[in-house]
């Protein structure tokens, strides 16, 4: 069963068309990046699947399940997961907190109402062995808005990865990333388990090209083309698009 | 975890602290003091919806005075007995709150401020004009104290008969922010989007946290309406909600005991000044306005500041 | 033809609701700030109107006395005390609220504690004949200020720069900036406006409603009520919710007397329910 399915989705806010006759599909286990200029629906199209954004036409079908008037957390909970291009975290509480929180998402432990302390101490062990993972280990106690922007990003990805999702959506993850932080990541998203399917939004050639296992190119709301790195980068029209860009 | 004993160690001492209290006060101030204890166990109720959950109410006093009128209505109209209004004024306070949740929460932000200071004003205004009801504007007097075998008239009795009951609700309350409830809470008020995208049902829970935080009003609210002996629809009035919102950003939002400080405090206050100075209404406000310059997160932010700063030496 | 008089009692009253509501709505719509001082704003300029009125027998002056005073306060309020706190809720509201008290209790100290009346402005004085009944000239001049205040805020918002940029949200102030636009001074400018507006309506309510320790909190809640039925930052909200509130107030008062201030309640309930948004509200 394919991972995810994009069927002939579209977007309009307005008058303004962001997404036109989207298809596309994502087998299970596979690497794919999504490439394109600003503005050309990247954002909008991860939207649409994670249900920030309903989309105007067309459907989402996730493992086989059809999503696309779903609200995000219930797609959560069908094994969704997504980082955001905007550092999404939360500001005020811990490091610890925020994971806690995933972890409890995940599993939807969420309504305890009282606290049982031999539960906690297992979730907080979980916890801390995913810091430990993502080099996060002494943030632990820190503040959210005290942590550098890099480590933030990691966090981003931290939580995302926090309930074991099937499918991981990753918005720019290396964006204003140093270039020993960039590689940090690579490195580590390339060491997530082949149970997981990732589709990411790269901006970054090198990173989209080590990490791709087929990439997709869209512009102006459409998908103008698909395929592995080779085609891609035969690809006249991409190659259009893209002189000049890094 | 040596914070969390001391935390513990803190709160029984008070608790004994406050339980010698009528032994050496006079009797006056054994009053004020379980009127302090009353906001605040209010003013505790409202955080848990404003510093736990980031909604800001302009209506809690809907959910108080319900209660407070359920016991008086129940008491004086219906010749309930007593202590049993007082179950039955928390159901009807926990029932307004969860019909009021769903309305309110249609919206966030100053449009829920408004919202919910809207529907109060609707309960206010009710309480006011049904005369035959609840006498409108002349309030019910009368309304006796319960009688558990020993009569809660005297005001010591009174006193240790609140402290018992604001003492278990706030050891719920305490319970209930610790908790991962309380903890999705927090979640929530800093990133709904995020915890959405976790997984988590953001409505549910807080419909869950209003109606507790509703619950919690009343019983404050059934308390009041046995200290005073008396009900009027300046329970239900906006300047009631205005006041718990005060004492809460006063005290410090989010962590139950600031407001509960600044509840007692206020109380304390508006007694002290106003038998000093017929302009005890300037002198609080010139408080707030001192208060929001130098602790703009209220006294216990005021307190972390301070702990930040020697430690930081 | 008392329906008559019904409506034009309540577009006079919901003129004056108008003037406190476009300057609450204008002062959120720019600045995100629930402004509770208003009330204060409406009563302590009512007063000065009262004050200079009395030393010099001129309406005119007064209402320029009580609009400058207030406008200035209004400056002050915002430049020292709720500048620091751009954005930021809870010490706005704290500090508002602080404010409403002060003047409350300074304005009881020194204009006492009796209901007090402006003579109505000789110009206006007398009545024209309707039917049976006549109607005082001056609620007419109330509707028609009213209406000459909500055209020129109106052409003021569509057709000048600084209007624009109101329009525009100026959601972020960076960007604000970057185009050139001086963002302190703006806001200090539409909090004085605001303010001002609110006196104004004090003084013009002098001879119909009194002034008195209390009017201050109760003119706020109708003034919450209005924009939250028109919807916050939206002037033809503040126009439309005043109209239908002043309608409903006077409609309630004269057919529900006890039950008043629930026509005004329920209606706004309901919208509410309806529109989160108000009548006219963004988002």
């Amino acid at each position: 069963m394919t991972a995810l399915v994009v069927e002939d989705v579209s977007k309009n806010f307005g008058g303004v068309a962001a997404l036109s006759n989207i298809s596309l599909g994502i087998e299970p286990g596979e690497r794919r990046v999504l490439l394109g200029p600003n503005g050309a629906g990247k954002t909008t199209l991860f939207h649409s699947i994670s249900g920030n954004v309903v989309p105007s036409a067309g459907r989402i079908i996730l493992f086989g399940a059809d999503i696309t008037r779903l609200r995000p957390d219930r797609r959560a909970r069908l094994g969704l997961a997504r980082t955001f291009q905007i550092t999404n975290l939360f500001p005020r509480l811990t490091v610890l907190d925020s994971v806690l929180l995933a972890l409890d998402g995940a599993s939807g432990r969420g309504m305890q109402l009282l606290s049982l302390t031999a539960n906690d101490r297992d979730r907080d062990g979980q916890a801390r062995a995913l810091l430990d993972r993502w080099g996060l280990a002494e943030a632990a106690p820190r503040i959210v808005r005290t942590l550098s922007y890099g480590e933030q990003r990691q966090l981003e990805i931290a939580l995302a990865l926090a309930g074991r999702p099937r499918l991981l959506l990753l918005d720019e993850p290396t964006a204003g990333l140093s270039p020993a932080e960039t590689r940090r990541v690579v490195t580590m998203v390339h060491a997530l388990p082949r149970d997981m399917t990732i589709l990411m939004i790269e901006h970054d050639m090198d990173v989209a090209f080590e990490l791709a296992d087929r990439i997709a190119v869209m512009h102006q709301g459409r998908l103008i083309a698909e395929g592995d790195q080779a085609a891609i980068r035969a690809n006249g029209q991409v190659t259009d698009i893209y002189l000049g860009a890094d | 975890m040596t914070a969390r004993l001391l935390a513990i160690a803190g709160a029984i001492a008070a608790l004994l602290l406050l339980a010698a209290l009528p032994a050496f006060m006079r009797e006056y101030s054994v009053a004020l003091a379980t009127k302090m204890l009353i906001f605040a166990l209010f003013a505790m109720s409202l955080d848990l919806l404003l510093g736990y959950t980031g909604l800001a109410s302009l209506g809690h006093a809907a959910y108080f005075g319900v209660a407070a009128y359920t016991v008086a209505l129940l008491v004086v109209r219906a010749g309930v007995s007593s202590g049993l209004a007082f179950p039955a004024a928390l159901a009807a306070a926990a029932v307004t709150g969860a019909v009021f949740a769903p309305l309110a929460l249609r919206a966030r932000g100053s449009y829920f401020l408004m919202i919910t200071f809207a529907l109060a004003q609707v309960v206010w205004s009710v309480a006011f004009g049904w005369r035959t009801l609840t006498n409108g504007d002349d309030g019910m007097p009368n309304v006796v104290r319960p009688n558990f075998g020993f009569s809660l008239d005297n005001t010591a009795a009174f006193y240790y008969f609140t402290l018992a009951v604001v003492a278990v609700a706030t050891l719920l309350l305490v319970g209930i922010v610790t908790s991962p409830f309380g903890r999705a809470l927090r979640g929530i008020r800093e990133s709904e989007s995020r915890m959405q995208a976790l997984g988590f049902n953001v409505w549910r829970y807080q419909y869950v946290a209003f109606v507790l935080s509703a619950t919690f009003a009343g019983i404050a609210g059934a308390l009041y309406a046995y200290y005073n002996r008396f009900v009027g629809p300046e329970y239900l009035y906006v300047i009631q909600s205005a006041e718990a919102l005060i004492m809460v950003i006063l005290g410090g939002a989010g962590t139950l005991i600031g407001p509960a400080v600044g509840a007692g405090l206020i109380v304390f206050l508006e007694d002290f000044i106003s038998s000093m100075t017929e302009h005890w209404v300037l002198v609080l406000g010139v408080i707030y306005v001192l208060v929001t310059l130098f602790a703009p997160r209220g006294l216990s932010g005021l307190v972390n500041d301070l702990r930040r700063l020697r430690s930081a030496k | 033809m008392t329906w008559v008089i019904h409506i034009l009692n309540g577009v006079a009253f919901g003129m004056l609701l108008f003037l406190l509501a476009a300057g609450l709505s204008l002062i959120y719509g720019l600045m995100r700030i629930l402004n509770l001082t208003h009330g204060s704003f409406y009563l302590v300029g009512g007063y000065i109107g009262l004050s200079v009125m009395q030393v010099t027998g001129s309406f005119v002056l007064a209402l320029i006395a009580a609009v400058a005073a207030i406008a200035l306060l209004g400056a002050v309020i915002e430049r020292f005390f709720l500048r620091r706190f751009h954005l930021d809720e809870l010490p706005q509201t704290l500090l508002t609220f602080g404010f409403l008290f002060i003047f409350s209790d300074l304005s009881l100290w020194i204009w006492g504690g009796d209901p007090l009346m402006l003579n109505v402005p000789r110009l206006f004085q007398g009545s024209v004949p309707m039917g049976y009944y006549s109607y005082p000239y001056y609620r007419l001049f109330l509707i028609a200020v009213g209406l000459l205040v909500a055209l020129g805020l109106w052409w003021f918002q569509e057709r000048t720069r600084l209007g624009t940029m109101l329009r525009a949200g100026v959601d972020d102030a960076e960007i604000a900036r970057a185009l050139g636009i001086n963002v302190s001074l703006l806001f200090t400018l539409i909090f004085a406006v605001g303010a001002g507006l609110a006196a104004f309506a004090g003084v013009l309510a002098g001879p119909v409603l009194s002034l008195y320790p209390g009017a201050d909190f109760e003119v706020l809640i109708f003034a919450f009520v209005v924009v939250i039925v028109g919807g916050l930052g939206s002037l033809r909200g503040a126009l439309a919710g005043a109209l239908l509130v002043g309608i409903l107030d006077d409609f309630g008062k004269a057919f529900f007397p006890q039950f008043a201030l629930f026509t005004v309640f329920v209606p706004m309930a309901v919208i509410l329910v309806l529109r989160p948004t108000g009548l006219f509200g963004r988002q």
